[in-house]
């Protein structure tokens, strides 16, 4: 058949069932992606004969004899299209994975589609960005600043894999063409209990192209958890790369490698299973209860609290008396709230690669948040010294959590392993939805009591989290649920409990704001409660009882030791959301819709606990420039333009003069992984270290050269100023090598004190009260995120994580049925916001600086998301009456809710 | 996605070749569902688009549409000035849940025969009378209602190897006054109901409820009914068959429904909403 793909003729026969996305990509086209494979998200749009189209749904047969544009064909000569250098100067992309499809999308719009963006981007879903940066770069709108010496912190600075990002050049995770690459797939669960009697594996065997097919049998015996953590023993070992026990409907049975993918689903097809079905539990209520069908016979060892009553963790806090503090108020509220599960949806789907080198070593090339910590565990489970293991990753399509874990590097190290081939797993997005992970669903139970003058008198929590049939991230989650949202409010009496609990239903994982979003729904809808029995406004009863500077901050427990407020802007935060609110400015609400207000508030630890570990390596280069090697991955949160911030204002260079790589373990030093919020507080503080030092050798060495005295030597762009007399970096390199005196430096740091950051929100909406209909006519977003090293990024950043935390807040839920089965595993049944469901949100920053961060940041990545939810439930319940205990807040729940109310 | 059980495709250019069906075979049109999903059942496509036939046809008897009119073109279709319920068809294009750049491939007989509740293209042509060209294997043909051929979610009355050549929708309807209601719950999302009503110069009421119901339900009055004698016929016919999934509680369907009944009701000139 031949094609022209972006004026190039291709001669090349497509397979009868396939689809022109990956036909392209089998012919180089790698800016064609794959978000959903399903014509949902746009990620694949190209152009066929000049109209746009889903490459995933147009089978590729039809584009005989047809001119195919993809992104990589859509600058000419040399020049950018204009709406590629549109989406430049706005920075409007996060991750990138999403947008080649928006910028083909975008520039094929004529003027009426473009003066209704909501319309005209409803085929093109972004997970980063919430939309705002997208449409300043379809109205030309230049949010970046150029690159120059002395313009690093607080500035504008662009991304540096822009360029990259809008040709198509970027490369993300399967964006490689490898030879004789083959291809795995997984059979998976459809039992959400069962033991495997025995697998037939002949005729699977007998497909032609199947080379090996991988069991329970052919799996290393060692345990472990899917998530990471910079100490393993955080999570309990409970997992298998395949087990012989299924826990839920998803679960692996089976991994196929075949020459194909068509080979290897064929091979999948043909394996017979022959299952000894086992009892099932899906609540976690009943599952802790004596007598209820058990997940996990495993002994302490696998750090399971009580595997007998399915308790991955169990924890419980107390402070003063509660009864005695109930006693003494004037009011109280005592509400049950429910947080469903919600699925990351990332637009790159997991995805690894893994091949055995020359040497005999295993490499992994991953869609991970963690390379550091998934090559010790690979190392771990395959009996491997971690020299004989490499894990990297270059462009991540998104992260929010999902990418904490392991979840295909296991599978792609045992297939290379056993069959020497290098190969390939890759999810499809219905297989992100039901064997994945998750977003802890939690039950919260929360009773608090206040006197009439606004003083509170007792705060009680009872939290029950349900993790899945596997506890990775089961403890920690539900230990921050039971910290901050409750330690940010100073209250002499305080209870909580808290259980995570298995279930047979898919596991839960890592999820922007970790477990904080749950409780913080419950606790801020209380408080707003409060606030209205004792006819106080919500967030002066809020300023009346937060706690301030140098207060304990008691949840759980008395805040570990290294929690420290490095710096406190909850004041201002609250003053800013406040003044926001009382403009009266946004959009007018529709004529008979009921209009309220509702606030939240959200504190967060900086980093997790025990330790953030990050290395940074830093030289000149023999040009005058600089390199680096940094050990966090860039997956959207913009922390690789900081990190080049960072050292270009360290060293009074042009960000452009900084150079670097990124998230491999072959570069050396640790790095614990970029979650938790520390991209840039954690490791952008190692790449300030390393700066510093390189800077301090820079000019020694200078000083001694010039024979200028120390303190008259400055670093002035490419060249160092010694006294007014300028020695070119170059040349001063060329000296260096001549004295063989090393220009490199190294910098690290180990998370250790960490702070404290907060974020208040405020909407104003619209209800309608027939109809159920909600419209966010103000939405307002204060954060103390100290220092904002990148205005636009952190910015964007926030709008990001409100845009995720709306989609949580208003439709997203992934619901299983009682059976166990998710029943909605696709973008079309599992909606996220699309354009048109975004307000535009007013993002305020506290003016504070941080005792420990890089020059006074703090991390501001999880917690804008946390404040929202609440925030639009408080608003609800002002302009309806109504109290909503469930999220998501769908106009038809809204519907019941004010039906059931009369 | 690749559907990677297929072997084979035919690319049919006369009727004649159509007759070749067997088992796994799936005929195509624009390809947006089957592609959309795991087909692991089906072994050959056999492709509509090589048929070449005419999109849209206005004649004096009404509007013959193409099975494999594109929803981009029948959305840029220019009517006659006579054909007041026109209007309908961008309202219904835009009620896709799917955006313009499907509209360039995904076809009007497509979504009429996935019949899904929220499928737009079977609300349009109910609420214009529409009536569905059905090609048999053997070279029969036979005419249906659309309204009686959807009989519930992916559920109808085509047989193995039937296809629609053409949905005919009558001038009589086309020039009938038309009021639209639709809602989801999001912006632009799947419709959780979509009521169309109808009016014609004798006074004749007609009411078209679609998505809120597992298939569609019509109501036919000689003259404009009462809001609550509408409401109450509606309510009793459908019966509590109100479609439940994830984009709608089946309670705030009939809700919907009852509420753009009286709605359809008043803007077409019978009484207060």
């Amino acid at each position: 058949m031949s094609v022209t793909v972006n004026g190039k003729p291709f001669d090349d026969q497509p397979a009868p069932g396939q689809c022109l996305r990956t036909f392209l990509r089998q012919l180089g086209h790698f800016g064609v992606k794959k978000g959903c494979d399903a014509g949902d998200c746009g990620a694949c749009t190209v152009y066929l004969d000049g109209e746009p189209v889903h490459s995933c749904l147009v089978p590729a047969f039809r584009a005989e004899g047809r001119e195919v544009t993809t992104i990589e064909g859509l600058a000419q000569g040399g020049a950018l299209h204009p709406m590629q250098q549109a989406f430049l100067d706005a920075q409007g992309y996060q991750c990138g994975f999403c947008t080649a499809g928006m910028i083909m999308t975008a520039a094929a719009l004529n003027q009426e589609q473009k003066a209704d963006l909501g319309r005209a981007l409803k085929g093109n879903l972004c997970r980063c960005t919430g939309y705002r940066a997208v449409e300043d770069a379809i109205a030309g709108r230049r949010d970046t600043e150029d690159a120059r010496p002395g313009r690093g912190v607080g500035h504008n600075v662009p991304a540096p894999a822009g360029p990259d990002v809008v040709t198509g050049r970027a490369r993300f995770t399967l964006d490689v063409a490898i030879d004789g690459l083959h291809h795995i797939k997984l059979l998976r669960s459809p039992h959400a209990h069962a033991r495997i009697r025995a697998i037939d594996k002949s005729a699977a065997l007998a497909v032609p192209g199947v080379v090996a097919v991988l069991t329970h049998e052919d799996a290393p015996a060692t345990l472990y958890s899917s998530a990471r953590h910079e100490t393993r023993d955080t999570d309990p070992d409970d997992t298998r790369v395949l087990d012989d026990v299924m826990r839920f409907i998803g679960q692996r049975v089976a991994a196929v490698v075949a020459t194909s993918e068509a080979a290897a689903e064929e091979g999948c097809r043909k394996l017979v299973v022959d299952y000894e079905i086992l009892p099932a539990v899906f609540d976690p209520e009943t599952a802790m209860q004596p007598g209820a069908p058990r997940l996990h016979d495993k002994g302490p060892q696998a750090r399971i609290a009580n595997a007998s009553r399915n308790l991955v963790a169990e924890m419980h806090g107390a402070t003063g008396d509660v009864a005695q503090g109930f006693t003494a108020a004037d009011a109280i509220h005592e509400g049950t709230y429910f947080v469903p599960r919600v699925q990351h949806a990332h637009l790159e789907t997991l995805c690894a690669i893994a091949w055995i080198d020359e040497s005999g070593r295993l490499n992994v090339r991953s869609s991970t948040q963690v390379p550091f910590l998934t090559r010790l565990e690979l190392a771990h489970v395959f009996g491997l010294d971690r020299d004989k293991v490499r894990v990297f990753c270059e462009r991540v399509g998104g992260g929010f959590g999902a990418k904490q874990e392991m979840l295909t590097e296991d599978i792609a190290a045992l297939a290379a392993l056993k069959t020497g081939k290098p190969v390939k797993l890759e999810f499809t997005r219905e297989e992100q939805f039901v064997g994945a992970t998750t977003r802890h669903p939690m039950k919260v139970t929360v009773k608090i009591g206040a006197r009439r003058d606004g003083a509170l008198t007792a705060i009680e929590m009872h939290v029950v989290s349900n993790t899945g049939a596997y506890g990775n991230h089961g403890m920690p989650v539900l230990e921050h649920a039971c910290s901050e949202a409750v330690s940010v409010y100073r209250c002499p009496n305080k209870k909580i409990d808290g259980y995570a609990v298995y279930t047979n239903t898919v596991a839960a994982g890592a999820f922007r704001g970790y477990g904080l979003p749950q409780t913080g729904f419950a606790v801020e809808s209380a408080i707003d409660e409060v606030a209205r029995m004792i006819g106080m406004d919500a967030l002066e009863f809020r300023r009346c009882n937060v706690v301030r500077k140098g207060e304990p901050m008691i949840g759980l427990h008395e805040a570990p030791d290294d929690v420290i407020y490095g710096s406190y802007g909850l004041d201002q935060c609250l003053d800013l959301v406040q003044a926001a609110l009382m403009r009266g400015d946004g959009d007018e609400a529709p004529p008979g819709w009921s209009v309220g207000e509702g606030t939240a508030l959200t504190m967060i630890d900086t980093v997790p606990p025990g330790g953030h570990y990050s290395d940074t390596y830093i030289w000149l280069e023999a040009d005058g420039t600089y390199n680096m090697t940094i050990g966090t991955a860039e997956f959207g949160n913009g922390t690789s333009t900081v990190h080049r911030q960072i050292a270009a204002s360290v060293l009074n260079a042009s960000p452009l003069a900084i150079a670097f790589t990124q998230s491999d373990t072959d570069h050396g030093g640790h790095d614990t992984g970029a979650y938790g919020s520390t991209g840039t507080v954690v490791a952008g503080r190692a790449t300030q270290r390393a700066a510093e030092a390189l800077r301090d050798k820079l000019l020694d060495f200078a000083a001694t050269q010039s024979g200028v005295d120390r303190a008259q030597c400055k670093l002035a762009g490419d060249a160092v100023d010694c006294g007014g007399k300028t020695i070119a970096l170059g040349e001063l390199f060329r000296i260096a090598e001549a004295f063989v005196v090393d220009l490199s430096a190294h910098g690290t740091t180990n998370g250790i004190p960490r702070s404290v950051a907060f974020n208040v929100h405020g909407f104003r909406v619209a209800v309608n009260t027939t109809t159920g209909e909600v419209k966010i006519i103000k939405s307002v977003q204060a954060a103390d995120a100290g220092t904002v090293i990148n205005p636009m990024q952190c910015r964007a950043q926030i709008e990001g994580g409100v845009a995720q935390a709306l989609g949580a807040a208003m439709f997203e839920e992934v619901v299983v049925d009682t059976e166990g089965r998710v029943t909605n595993p696709s973008f079309r049944h599992y909606r996220i916001p699309a354009f048109a469901d975004v307000p535009h949100t007013e993002v305020l920053f506290a003016r504070t600086s941080d005792e420990l961060g890089p020059f006074g940041a703090k991390s501001m990545s999880e917690s804008p998301y946390n404040p929202v939810a609440p925030a639009l439930a408080n608003a609800i319940r002002a302009a309806t009456g109504v109290r909503f205990y469930r999220l998501p807040l769908k106009p038809d729940r809204i519907h019941a809710g004010i039906t059931a109310a009369g | 996605m690749d559907l990677n059980t297929i072997t084979a495709v035919e690319r049919p250019t006369s009727r004649e070749a159509l007759r070749v069906w067997r088992d796994g075979d799936a005929f195509l049109a624009g390809g947006t569902w089957l592609f959309s999903e795991p087909q692991p059942k089906l072994t050959r496509l056999i492709d509509l688009s090589t048929l070449n036939w005419e999109p849209l046809r206005a004649t004096g008897n009404g509007l013959e549409i193409a099975a494999t009119c594109t929803i981009a073109q029948l959305d840029g279709f220019a009517a006659p000035p006579g054909w007041i319920a026109a209007p309908l068809i961008g309202q219904c294009c835009r009620a896709f849940l799917a955006s313009f750049k499907i509209w360039n491939v995904a076809t009007v007989g497509g979504n009429i025969v996935m019949s899904l509740p929220a499928g737009p293209m079977i609300s349009l042509t109910c609420a214009l009378d529409g009536e569905l060209l059905i090609w048999g294997p053997d070279g029969r043909e036979r005419r249906v209602a659309v309204v009686d051929f959807v009989k519930g979610p992916v559920s109808n009355d085509l047989k193995s190897g039937e296809i629609v050549r053409a949905i005919h929708l009558p001038l009589a309807a086309l020039t009938r006054r038309t009021a639209f209601r639709q809602i989801s719950l999001q912006s632009h999302g799947r419709s959780g109901a979509l009521l169309i009503g109808t009016r014609d110069a004798g006074g004749a009421f007609m009411l078209t409820v679609t998505a809120s119901t597992p298939k569609p339900y019509q109501f036919r009055f000689d003259a404009l009914p009462g809001a609550d004698e509408l409401t109450a016929r509606t309510d009793t016919t459908i019966a509590n068959n109100w479609f439940d999934d994830i984009h709608g509680l089946p309670a705030w369907r009939r809700a919907m429904t009852l509420q753009f009944a009286r709605e359809i009701l008043a803007e077409l000139g019978g009484g207060a909403a």
